[in-house]
């Protein structure tokens, strides 16, 4: 379960107001997506919630507890370039996180550990399909398998939440296409929230659950910098209990079907009654 | 006719093009040599190649009645120590410092404007502090060669650490990395190829304060000898000595070069 509130945030850079009065809760497996026109202060949103930037006024909280005041490992981060090491190996950067948590001085497993864990990053290179360029370095490599590496960097460690700034903004329609299908499906699978910025309405509506629009909504033509942006519209874009009671339909058949090939329904049992009471609880 | 910019010689032609002037200036020099000898057999000035070959071989292989060693080597053991010596201690003051400095915003705002200042100063014109400080030994030779070089390599080093995007290190803070481990594994491996190449830029300067040092005092080495036989107008040493320092020099920075491609081979990926 992770939560995530704004409190009446507020960013200024001496005079010069950003963003005011940003309101917003974020329920469990939401994937928000922030639009709005260019340089309103959509990234400056993300990096607060980062801790890249502090609020000037306002608190944000991730699960009821305030964040921490510099970026951590609760919160995972793929920017729209720049995000993986073009010193290591494909392998070698997804296996980076694991190995600074596991070995403080070294940062770097040998013999058993670090197996174990190569065997674990290449599972998660062979599901963002880049199982085959294990051990080329990032300059070798396309905008999306890089973008696509970044991911699995940041997956590996198991973030509460995934930021993603403008994450397909340099990659051509086709690698873009499969990325949202990458993307989607990772949401699903690890059942995270996902928070990202784009400019790319179609996107916003394909990927999101709830899409938030950010503009300023005074202006003062003498002193355009007098006001801030914030959320100006909200949209569910895909209704939880819609999702749910798909996702609810999808376990049954499977059940179902698991059932009609054989007896061996007490692993997959739980699963139905959990669904259930999601969707009496909606 | 295109534009003369649009040439480009083919590979073969590249080849002859580069030993182009190296093979019109030994020419040029044998045809003045020959003239001179010409008229005066015991020209100084211009000595034969024919004399060059025959001191180089006495200074290889005969022992010196002062020294009692064999002076080219000697010089060379000298001079190279002295060098290695500075170039070293300047590599490591500037990895350490550059990284320490460049990467914590704290001391980079103490320590980047006086580091800045401190480069500015001309090694040469302290020399007379470090030889009153160091006394006229090797001490004071090797803090001149740092005290001339460490302080380009520092800044060299931090802005390369300035110049690592900053996605990359918010990135390695959200996989749990830190301070140390950032410098360690993010840090340190991104600078490593441009240390190399900025030592490899510093060898001339290193060069320049060794043989400055030697001639002003020393009990041998390459500058030193130079200087030395300058008195007899000894071009039979002189030149062959500057060869042979500039063919040293080249194959330093010829290994550095190996060393770089062999060491750092996602640095090259990336430049390709």
């Amino acid at each position: 379960m992770t939560t995530i509130r704004f409190e009446n945030v507020w960013k200024e850079y001496d005079e010069r107001v950003v963003l005011e009065q940003v309101n917003l809760s974020l329920a469990d497996h939401e994937f928000l997506v922030i639009i709005g026109p260019s340089g309103v202060g959509k990234t400056t949103l993300l990096r607060m919630l980062l801790s890249q930037e502090q609020p000037t006024r306002g608190r944000i909280l991730l699960d009821g507890e305030p964040i921490a005041t510099e970026p951590t490992a609760d919160r995972g981060v793929v920017f729209q370039r720049y995000s993986v090491f073009p010193h290591r190996t494909v392998l070698g950067n997804v296996m980076m996180g694991p190995q600074w948590a596991g070995a403080p001085f070294l940062g770097r497993f040998f013999g058993a550990r670090r197996r174990a864990l190569e065997e674990r990053a290449m599972a998660l290179l062979t599901r963002v399909g880049l199982g085959e360029h294990a051990h080329k370095y990032p300059a070798q490599l396309s905008g999306g398998m890089q973008q696509r590496l970044a991911l699995a960097q940041a997956l590996i460690m198991k973030p509460k939440v995934l930021l993603l700034d403008e994450p397909f903004g340099a990659l051509d329609p086709g690698t873009r296409r499969s990325m949202h299908e990458l993307v989607g499906e990772l949401w699903e699978e690890n059942r995270m929230t996902i928070v990202m910025v784009t400019h790319d309405l179609p996107e916003a509506f394909l990927l999101g659950t709830r899409v938030i629009a950010v503009d300023k909504r005074r202006n003062d033509p003498q002193a355009p910098e007098r006001f801030g942006a914030t959320i100006v519209s909200d949209f569910e874009a895909k209704c939880r209990s819609v999702r749910e009671s798909r996702a609810f339909e999808a376990e049954r058949e499977r059940v179902r079907l698991a059932l009609l090939a054989g007896p061996s329904p007490a692993v997959d049992a739980p699963a139905v009654p959990a669904f259930e009471t999601a969707l009496v609880k909606d | 006719m295109r534009r003369i910019i649009n040439y480009a010689p083919r590979p073969g032609v590249r080849l002859i093009l580069a030993l182009l002037p190296f093979v019109a200036v030994l020419a040029i020099y044998i045809l003045a040599s020959n003239a001179r000898l010409a008229v005066e057999p015991a020209d100084k000035l211009m000595p034969s190649f024919a004399s060059f070959w025959t001191t180089m071989v006495r200074m290889a292989t005969t022992i010196d009645r002062a020294t009692s060693q064999y002076l080219l080597w000697w010089d060379t053991w000298l001079s190279l120590q002295r060098l290695f010596l500075g170039l070293g201690i300047s590599a490591v003051l500037g990895l350490v410092l550059g990284i320490i400095v460049g990467f914590v915003p704290y001391l980079r705002a103490t320590f980047e404007p006086f580091f800045a200042a401190f480069s500015l100063i001309p090694p040469l014109a302290v020399l007379p502090i470090l030889f009153i400080l160091f006394g006229l030994g090797e001490a004071s030779k090797i803090v001149l060669i740092v005290f001339g070089i460490a302080p380009f390599i520092i800044r060299d080093v931090m802005l390369r650490v300035a110049a690592i995007p900053a996605e990359q290190i918010i990135k390695a803070q959200t996989l749990g990395a830190s301070t140390w481990q950032m410098i360690a594994g993010v840090v340190l491996p991104q600078v490593m190829p441009r240390l190399i190449d900025s030592v490899r830029l510093s060898l001339g300067a290193a060069w320049l304060f060794v043989i400055a040092a030697e001639a002003i005092t020393s009990e041998g080495g390459l500058g030193y000898r130079i200087f030395l036989v300058r008195r007899y107008l000894a071009m039979d040493v002189i030149l062959p000595y500057v060869i042979w320092i500039t063919l040293l020099a080249f194959l330093m920075d010829y290994a550095l070069r190996r060393l770089a491609v062999a060491a750092y081979p996602w640095d090259q990926i990336k430049a390709a």
